[in-house]
């Protein structure tokens, strides 16, 4: 079924590589636009692109270790209706994972879109990127990169990747038509390049790539790798459960919110078209307010904070698959991804389910049996 | 301040637990009056952010109660509810909530005498269980 090739590294240059891969791609015809990270010529910042014209894919950086947004929203907007035209889109594991989340939510289809799935080391949040990536972005890429291969690890001065990414267990892809693979791969000359689906396979064929393999060490690299992230994790587990165990905790966990709903528009997996929160349902009129403050003695203002995040919790959590963009987009630097990871770790188990994990699961709360669970009504059914 | 007496939330639809509610106080049978019902039209519609609010202002217990499976007047509604309790039953305990203040019923219109029994149980378990702890502090 799979077939893997290898890119040859020129020169040792990594990003140079897979630059002129991707325009190499684009070149041969067989998609039509491609979307990838490139860093923005007006401001060295990386964001996705959509390229049609190879010749504008000089500034392409798919090492960055940064993503200022989950590109599955990007992905879904580019999908959600019929397309006669092909698209490839190149993106990180928990992109796709979310991606899948939403074509099972109808809100994006995987026809017409060749998923490049990239191995992925982890990312710095939007302002540590900033602060690493200096003047020169990709120069800056190819120093996460190194210091990652050399063992130095993620870190710089102060900065380290997002707690996310440090508990993430998918470092590789898994739902990809094709991967590109560096983790456990000598880099020095080459990068791994594997077709998982026949729409991988047709793109995979036209490229001449010769034959490469998938080596014990990479095996056993990505093994290492995921056996760290499982431990951070269930560490960040254990102490989010302990800080958000009653009410009072979880009230002093979030008591910087200042419900600005961010982490909602961050949140690749918050399928609601129009949430209830920023509708009128929460347009209460001013005397309300006074009668909640004058039946209780005192009131937070804004309201419904905890409401809030709860209510989150219950429509999405089941779908987080923990790429912790919320945490990124929250501007009081509430560990908001730790609190759903480990909510969301509970309620996938409830339900035996996992997100992103393939597109055949039903999400939990879209399906129902008749026979199922009654031990909630004390054995009735 | 008298003897602590539970509040309890209890969505109820129209069709079935609402109507055994209804049966329940024509046959004057006796349940506790701590229980608020909100007739909903099936307890497909509950959200399990009603239930989630209902905590969070203070309700002791909730009760989500509905046709038996196959009877409701929805075809499905009361088997999507099911699923959100087992959703809730998962996500409010991490926050402190009992299990045992999240209930479902089946409740079916004829079933006036159930009706009052479950509500009387439920007032039982959750007196014995003592106010939340929204109740008890102030939670902003």
């Amino acid at each position: 079924m799979a077939k893997t090739v290898k890119i040859e590294v020129k020169e040792q240059n990594l990003l140079a590589t897979l630059q002129k891969f991707f325009k190499t791609l684009l070149q041969n015809g067989d998609i039509d636009a491609l979307l990838v990270p490139q860093h923005l010529p007006m401001k060295n910042s990386v964001m996705p692109t959509l390229v049609a014209d190879p010749e504008k894919i000089d500034g392409v950086d798919p090492l960055a270790p940064v993503f200022p947004m989950n590109s599955a929203k990007v992905v879904s907007k580019l999908t959600r209706r019929p397309l006669d035209e092909k698209i490839a889109v190149v993106l990180r594991p928990c992109e796709i994972r979310a991606f899948i989340e939403l074509v099972k939510l109808k809100q994006g289809e995987t026809e017409n879109v060749v998923l490049i799935g990239m191995d992925c080391y982890g990312a710095y949040g939007n302002v540590d990127y900033t602060r690493f990536a200096g003047d020169d972005g990709s120069d800056a890429s190819l120093r996460f990169y190194e210091n990652v291969v050399s063992g130095k690890g993620t870190a710089w001065e102060d900065i380290d990747i997002s707690p996310a990414c440090k508990a993430c267990e998918h470092p590789v892809p898994e739902h990809a038509d094709m991967v590109i693979g560096f983790v456990g791969v000598d880099t020095k000359d080459q990068l791994l390049l594997k077709a998982i689906t026949a729409s991988g396979e047709n793109l995979l064929e036209k490229l001449g790539l010769p034959e490469g393999e998938e080596t014990e060490d990479r095996k056993k690299a990505i093994e290492n790798l995921v056996s760290e992230r499982i431990s951070y994790r269930d560490k960040m587990f254990d102490e989010t459960s302990e800080a958000t165990s009653d009410i009072k905790k979880l009230t002093a966990y979030l008591g910087n919110c200042v419900n600005c709903y961010n982490c909602r528009v961050a949140c690749p997996v918050c399928y609601c078209k129009e949430c209830v929160f920023v509708t009128d349902v929460f347009d209460h009129e001013p005397s309300q307010y006074l009668k909640w403050a004058k039946r209780k003695g005192i009131i937070k203002m804004p309201t419904d904070t905890i409401f809030y995040h709860m209510t989150r919790l219950a429509h999405m959590s089941t779908a987080c698959i923990g790429c912790g963009q919320c945490s990124n987009a929250c501007p009081n630097d509430i560990p908001v991804m730790e609190i759903f990871r480990t909510i969301a770790s509970y309620t996938q188990k409830a339900f035996d389910y996992e997100a992103g994990r393939s597109l055949e699961d039903e999400p939990p709360l879209s399906v129902f049996r008749e026979v199922e669970y009654n031990e909630l009504t004390g054995g009735k059914d | 301040m008298g003897e602590y007496e539970p509040t309890i939330i209890a969505f109820v639809c129209n069709w079935c637990t609402y109507t055994a509610a209804d049966l329940a106080g024509t046959s004057r049978l006796a349940y506790p009056s701590n229980t608020r019902l909100i007739r909903m039209m099936c307890t497909g519609m509950v959200d399990p952010k009603y239930v989630i609010k209902a905590f969070l202002e203070g309700a002791d217990a909730v009760l989500i109660s509905g046709c038996h499976p196959g009877d409701c007047h929805y075809i499905n509604g009361n088997f999507k509810a099911r699923r959100r309790v087992k959703l809730l039953k998962e996500i409010l305990p991490h926050f402190g909530f009992d299990k045992r203040r999240i209930r479902l019923a089946w409740i079916g219109a004829s079933e006036g005498v159930d009706f009052a029994k479950t509500m009387r149980e439920m007032a039982a378990e959750i007196k014995e269980l003592g106010p939340t702890e929204v109740r008890e502090q102030m939670v902003l």
